[in-house]
């Protein structure tokens, strides 16, 4: 018999990644690899349900009945990629609720786009093209990542995220061939959306924290840096289709490196963001908050309900038992 | 269609559609991510057969977003607003339960409505479901989540006789309906453990008169923000 021992469970979960494995619920896996996943997917749940926010803010005002089915449909979705999210990051052996109470104590974070105002109709499409957009080419390498509930969920999140996106693309070109002020609703919305997306996949290289380790365990399969190029140069082209200009004087095509050069992210306005210090930082998670404690009732109603009514259901099975 | 099964799709159509507006302002406000799905589900459903019924009428878009309140044919009930979440369970509970005996009578009849209420009443059942369940748990749940649902169920039970007001154009056995709905409220209530609600169901001040387009106070609120966007840019399409 040969001893296992902490080295063993290390070269098993090494060899695992490397052959492109997937790590699933029972297998060993590093404590920080543990931690990072819990950490990574539970800021991934939290935007999808902070993220239903600054579009439900339209769901009342929506200027036609299809847009108003199309906005419904995407909010609703949105709460339940949620709810996949919660479901795979519970199998790390954490729960909703307490994942929920880290939210709401500003203990995990959220995707800093959310904090940011839905101002017009238009906002609604330059998030379901760019915001959209920015979080499937963050989400389509996920499908591959090595922990298996996590890559699972991100196949059927993509799936209808895609949906989400095109249908925003859509709602733009609408606009931007509608009237002048339709038109002009519409370059102000792409002009107030452009950066907060491009700062969606997170600090340059040299300044991100997790990427390096993550590479190397197969939860990301790009660095930020390159997901971020990639977006711009399938961006331009479709401004171009939808005739909106981008914002940014010093977005070219570079011929050598076959990329759109563009200009400078503004990281000071990002870091200010991420500290809480965004337009809506206050108002979402004060909304979700309230939402959650003037839910309590609701929430011990069905809770009491239950014990009440299994206790009921239960006592003839005992009586044969 | 004629101008009395023109009549009777607005009132249903207005029914859905104001209802539909309704839960879609709980997006985000759900006391679970389960009832954000399912609040939103509904109103979904809800909104696609008001789509239907308009359309039969004419453009979904200009009767949704051009009428004023005083043309708008539906309940009163519908147009209550959410208050906590016991008191929009019991608008679902009372509509709901209306909505699929409707639409059930509808659906065998073989009248312009049959096609659609055979496919609503399906959608509708499940709204049925939904209501009934949280209403047995808020009832018979905690002493705080029974004395709220008691007194939503109370709040709006004198909105509830407008339901039985014979819509022209409709061929149904109203006082069948009715009957059927009151046997259907007292079980439900039974079961959660709460009392039938008493004072009047219609006819009291201003309860009971949306099918004539008279209106409560904050439905002009609502249609002022479910219209403004479509009516500050006329002729546009979005």
């Amino acid at each position: 018999m040969t001893a296992v021992t902490a080295d063993t469970y290390e070269a098993v979960f090494e060899a695992a990644v490397a052959a492109d494995e997937r790590i699933e619920p029972r297998d060993w896996m590093p404590d920080a690899y543990r931690a990072t996943l819990v950490r990574q997917m539970a800021q991934h749940a939290h935007s999808e349900i902070i993220g239903m926010q600054p579009e439900a803010n339209w769901i009342t005002r929506a200027p036609s009945l299809r847009r108003k089915a199309i906005l419904m449909a995407k909010v609703q979705d949105e709460a339940g990629h949620g709810l996949y999210l919660y479901s795979a990051a519970e199998t790390l052996g954490t729960s909703r609720e307490e994942l929920l109470d880290k939210l709401h104590t500003g203990r995990q974070r959220y995707s800093s786009i959310f904090n940011y105002p839905t101002l017009t109709w238009a906002d609604v499409g330059a998030i379901g093209w760019l915001v959209d957009g920015a979080a499937i080419t963050n989400q389509v390498p996920l499908c591959r990542c090595s922990y298996g509930p996590y890559a699972r969920a991100m196949v059927r999140i993509c799936k209808e995220e895609s949906f989400h996106q095109r249908q925003g693309y859509e709602l733009l070109l609408t606009l931007s061939q509608g009237t002048p002020a339709q038109h002009e609703m519409a370059q102000d919305a792409v002009n107030r959306w452009w950066w907060p997306s491009l700062m969606m996949f997170g600090p340059p290289d040299d300044e991100s924290a997790h990427s390096v380790q993550s590479m190397a365990w197969k939860i990301k399969r790009h660095s930020n840096d390159e997901l971020r190029q990639r977006f711009v140069d399938i961006c331009v082209p479709q401004a171009e289709a939808l005739g909106l200009a981008l914002p940014d004087p010093d977005l070219r095509w570079n011929e050598q490196r076959g990329h759109h050069d563009f200009g400078a992210i503004d990281w000071a306005e990002f870091q200010d963001v991420l500290k809480g210090n965004g337009p809506c930082n206050e108002e979402r998670i004060t909304q979700r908050r309230l939402a959650h404690e003037e839910g309590a009732w609701v929430r011990e109603a069905a809770v009491a309900y239950a014990a009440k009514h299994q206790a009921q259901h239960a006592k003839p099975g005992e009586a044969t038992a | 269609m004629t101008a009395t099964a023109n009549a009777a799709a607005l009132a249903l159509g207005d029914d859905a559609l104001v209802l539909s507006h309704r839960l879609g302002e709980w997006a985000g406000h759900a006391p679970v991510l389960e009832e954000d799905v399912a609040l939103a589900n509904i109103a979904l459903d809800l909104l696609g057969q008001a789509r239907v019924l308009l359309s039969l009428v004419g453009d979904e878009d200009e009767l949704a977003y051009l009428r004023e309140e005083r043309a708008f044919r539906n309940l009163q009930l519908v147009e209550q607003p959410n208050g906590d979440f016991a008191h929009t369970i019991a608008r679902q509970l009372y509509f709901s339960l209306y909505q699929r005996l409707l639409y059930a009578q509808l659906a065998v009849t073989d009248g312009e409505f049959a096609g659609l209420a055979a496919k609503a009443v399906k959608e509708v059942a499940y709204h049925q479901d939904h209501a009934e369940h949280w209403t047995e748990r808020l009832g018979d749940g905690t002493a705080e989540s029974h004395e709220r649902m008691q007194r939503a169920c109370d709040a709006l039970w004198r909105f509830t006789g407008e339901m039985f007001q014979p819509i022209e154009g409709l061929d149904i056995d109203w006082q069948a309906l009715e009957a059927s709905w009151m046997e259907a409220v007292t079980a439900v209530l039974e079961r959660a453990t709460l009392t039938m609600p008493a004072g009047p169901r219609a006819g009291g001040w201003a309860a009971g008169a949306g099918r004539q387009g008279l209106h409560t106070e904050s439905f002009g609120r609502m249609l002022a923000e479910m219209q403004h966007l479509h009516r500050s840019h006329p002729g546009a399409s979005w």
